[in-house]
């Protein structure tokens, strides 16, 4: 697969979100036509954005991939990413929308009003979202090794180079819009393919056997039971604490339409799954002999041209390069904006100017990182970055949220706590290699002890914290949990 | 994730550390050796250092919170084994064993009712309560509290050195309260700010709704509208913020109202970035700008002309801009204007940057770029993030 195709993909792309990016907001209007056409983002646009860059590498090429390699656990991934969202939907959208803050710092320093509390949450966002960036440019490294006879490392630095870029450069004018636009370009790109693969296979007469593509002892019941609810509860919790969900919210006018806009995310989030889900089934049937660990995740892009002889075929590719590209670009950039947000507020003070540098400086990290280590398995470097935010910061915001007692030493034992012990955990277990028996399993999900840890630690120092909550506790819970104005109708 | 990525984590974060603790030693022994300094230097220094972190927890008053901390800080500073706070209402700090409350307690209200240094020394050494010194705090001339120092044997040094302690405590107290004092005068002179409509736009408004009744009927209704809009939203009483959607609004009301005196000659367009109309800015900011370029760029001009509204995303920031293809003015009349406000046009543009100055900070005033005839682009940049800023929400 060594034609033009895929780079003139890529290129209308890139020109398309270049376009987007900037003539979006040309189209000028008198003061009426604005007023009745778009007063705010309508939810259903900022949910696509929201999913656009929601959706990554890890799942656009991992999950087909993990799904080939590994059966029906691999769904339980999609099943938590999704489920992440019920989470931040039913406790903190609407709140943390009201509170006004735009970073999870911002909001902790807000809630708490303490500057060693938000230095410590804005040293974990800054962990979390490198180590986010990571498994994008793991990614970008593996698709263009699959397209073109090129060393790894073209696709990694291309890639943050464009982002850093496009952010440093005052960043996209309707960053919204070009989202939202990625997103549609990553469901296209999956979608068109599998429906192309089930129309092609649906004229063959394939002997399908149900035990090849559930293996019952890579069924849900025979999976390990502690592994799997620990790994849920990652997932589940992982969304609240990344650092670029927030951000998007902001762009809600108000709680309610967070709301609405976190329920549409479901929904979208959900269909995106399904598709990338099915693409993995139907390479479990045509072409097992790609499931090898490091191989599986290219799935996504060699399966069109397999099945597809011809042009077709490698049209086919073409669109889920492109989308693979809109995956990388998508989640990378919203995470450079809003890492870029936090260095600059926590060390400069917010100015442009250091915006523009720290989203350099936040690139140039993560692909340091990527540049020495070696891509495997997206989705679970993905998974480990959830571990990671659920265990260090979902248990800080959600009692920031739903707990008056609340105080910021506690917080910071929370997120002190239930970072070291998860990156403990996960260092040991990388350190030791495979291996089996429940302590190993006790290491490798920690997230089932660690959040809890997290969790009392936090409620513990609160309680015995002599000083109290913050005398505006009441006053900031308040405004986080009324309504804006009551219904209309 | 894999085994290279995380040795590759702990690689990079014990490099890191150990880098960091390295570059602090070496400072510090850069720094040490040449700046150590004698005994007597050293002393001084360790005084005016605790003196300095005691006063930090004192300037919230004696009722505040962190009175116990300034208490540990004055105990070290004193040298002596137990040191308390006392006020009228009771014991507010105690740094030392619980059981000297009652005494401390004691000591403390004499001092206060006599407002005079109490010394209880020499009673009973066998009781084993140890000796006390109590010092009055003065705040504006009044007893506020006391300042009550425990030692075994009471000694006229730690007296002396408790008075002095005590007055320097008053000083504190003193300042906080010019802090406090400033803080107020900052927030009314910032309500005292807040926009209002001026005179002038009223009477060339209800001259143009005039113009249209007989003409056109329909169109004076829809502008008496406008009017009734504008007015609601300038004179609404709470808040002192706003989204920007909720003032973009008022501005089109606004815009309807000086149309129907400019009529074609006055164009307006928007050019406004979706994600930036839920930002809250400060109440009546961005209609004075536009006001301003209604004002002073268009009105002067023969033939009217365009002005351009902008919003956009700017990462931690929204970035407004109001721009006009007007008369424009020189730069240092411009200088003068911002800098003394000495004639009574163009309040509007000052007393933006006065607000957003005071709100955000010296570097959020206003950028204005200006020459004679070239127009006027006047920038604002507004800080998304601001959980301290109610805006005012339509609550039924």
């Amino acid at each position: 697969m060594t034609s033009a195709l895929p780079l003139v993909a890529v290129g209308l792309l890139l020109l398309a979100t270049g376009l987007i990016g900037f003539y979006g907001l040309r189209i000028s209007r008198t003061t009426s036509d604005f007023f009745v056409a778009s007063r705010t983002v309508q939810p259903v646009w900022n949910a696509s954005a929201i999913s656009g860059e929601y959706l990554s590498a890890g799942t656009f090429l991992g999950l087909s991939g993990l799904v080939l390699l590994s059966g029906a656990e691999a769904f339980w991934f999609p099943v938590g990413y999704a489920a992440g969202y019920l989470l931040v939907l039913l406790f903190v959208a609407g709140p943390l929308r009201r509170s006004g803050a735009y970073t999870i710092p911002d909001f902790v320093q807000a809630r708490l009003d303490s500057l060693a509390a938000r230095r410590v949450t804005s040293v974990l966002v800054l962990v979390i979202g490198w180590l986010y960036v990571v498994p994008q440019l793991h990614g970008a490294a593996l698709v263009i090794t699959t397209v073109a006879p090129v060393p790894p490392w073209v696709g990694s630095v291309g890639v943050a180079a464009v982002v850093s870029a496009v952010v440093a450069a005052g960043g996209m004018r309707s960053v919204t819009f070009v989202q939202a636009f990625q997103f549609w370009v990553k469901l296209t790109a999956l979608a068109i393919p599998v429906v192309f693969l089930l129309v092609v296979l649906g004229g063959q007469d394939l002997a399908l056997d149900p035990a090849q593509v559930f293996p019952p002892e890579a069924g849900p019941r025979s999976y390990d039971t502690y592994t799997t609810v620990s790994l849920l509860l990652a997932l589940l919790l992982g969304t609240i604490g990344l650092p670029h969900v927030l951000v998007r919210f902001y762009t809600s006018p108000d709680g309610v339409s967070a709301r609405w806009t976190t329920v549409v995310v479901i929904g979208m989030i959900s269909a995106f799954y399904m598709v990338s889900s099915t693409m993995g089934l139907v390479a479990r049937v045509v072409a097992p002999d790609l499931a090898e660990p490091g191989v599986a995740d290219t799935v996504a892009l060699v399966l069109p041209s397999r099945l597809v002889p011809g042009v077709g075929g490698e049209l086919l590719s073409a669109l889920v390069i492109a989308g693979a590209f809109a995956a990388f670009l998508g989640t990378s950039s919203g995470l450079v904006v809003s890492l870029a947000g936090v260095v600059s507020q926590d060390l400069f003070g917010g100015t442009v100017r250091s915006f523009r540098w720290s989203a350099v400086a936040c690139t140039i990290v993560p692909l340091a990182f990527a540049l020495v280590t070696i891509p495997q398995g997206l989705v679970t470097s993905v998974g480990t970055v959830f571990v990671f935010a659920a265990s260090a910061l979902s248990p800080t915001i959600l009692l920031g949220v739903w707990w008056r007692r609340l105080t910021a030493r506690g917080a910071i034992a929370g997120m002190v706590v239930g970072s070291a012990l998860c990156a403990a955990a996960l260092l040991v277990t990388s350190a030791l290699g495979p291996g089996d028996g429940l302590a190993r399993s006790l290491l490798a999900q920690p997230a089932a002890w660690t959040i809890p840890l997290a969790t009392a630690a936090t409620v513990v120092v609160s309680l015995r914290d002599r000083r109290g909550p913050h005398p505006r506790t009441d006053r900031f819970l308040r405004r986080l949990h009324v309504p804006e104005r009551a219904p209309e109708r | 994730m894999s085994g290279p990525v995380f040795t590759g984590a702990v690689v990079g974060l014990v490099v890191g550390v150990l880098l960091t603790a390295a570059l602090v030693l070496a400072w510090r022994l850069a720094r040490g050796t040449r700046e150590l300094g004698s005994d007597s230097e050293r002393a001084t220094f360790s005084t005016l250092h605790l003196a300095s972190r005691a006063a930090k927890h004192l300037r919230d008053g004696l009722e505040g919170d962190d009175v116990g901390r300034a208490a540990r800080h004055l105990r070290t500073l004193l040298g002596c084994e137990a040191l308390a706070v006392v006020t009228a209402d009771g014991v507010v700090a105690l740094d030392g064993p619980t059981a000297l409350r009652a005494e401390a307690q004691r000591v403390g209200a004499r001092t206060i009712e006599t407002g005079r240094r109490q010394v209880y020394a020499g009673a009973e050494p066998s009781s084993g309560v140890p000796e006390a010194v109590g010092a009055p705090v003065l705040a504006g001339g009044v007893v506020a509290g006391a300042v009550v120092a425990f030692a075994t044997r009471v000694r006229p040094p730690l007296v002396r050195a408790t008075g002095e302690v005590a007055q320097w405590c008053s000083a504190q107290l003193e300042l906080g309260e010019l802090e406090a004092s400033r803080t107020a005068l900052a927030q009314a002179e910032l309500r005292a700010l807040r926009a209002q409509i001026s005179p002038h736009f009223i009477y060339n408004s209800l001259g143009a709704i005039a113009s249209f009744i007989s003409t056109d009927p329909e169109r004076a209704r829809d502008l008496v509208l406008d009017f009734a809009d504008f007015t609601r939203y300038s004179f609404r009483g709470r808040g002192d913020f706003t989204t920007l959607a909720d003032e973009l609004g008022s501005i089109h009301s606004y815009v309807e109202l000086e149309r129907a005196r400019f009529g074609d000659r006055l164009t307006v367009t928007l050019q406004i970035a979706p994600e930036s109309l839920s930002t809250v800015i400060p109440f009546l900011s961005v209609q004075p700008l536009v006001e301003n370029a209604v004002r002073h760029g268009l009105e002067p001009r023969e033939g009217g002309g365009r002005i351009v509204i902008s919003a956009r995303d700017e990462g931690t920031q929204t970035e407004i801009t109001v721009e006009d293809d007007g008369v424009g003015m020189s730069p240092e009349t411009l200088r003068t204007l911002l800098a003394t406000g000495s004639r009574a046009t163009n309040v509007g543009l000052r007393n933006v940057d006065t607000r957003v100055r005071q709100l955000y900070g010296d570097q959020h005033a206003l950028e204005i770029e200006t020459n004679e005839g070239a127009g006027t682009l006047v920038r604002m940049r507004v800080p998304k993030s601001q959980p301290q800023h109610e805006t005012e929400v339509s609550r039924p």
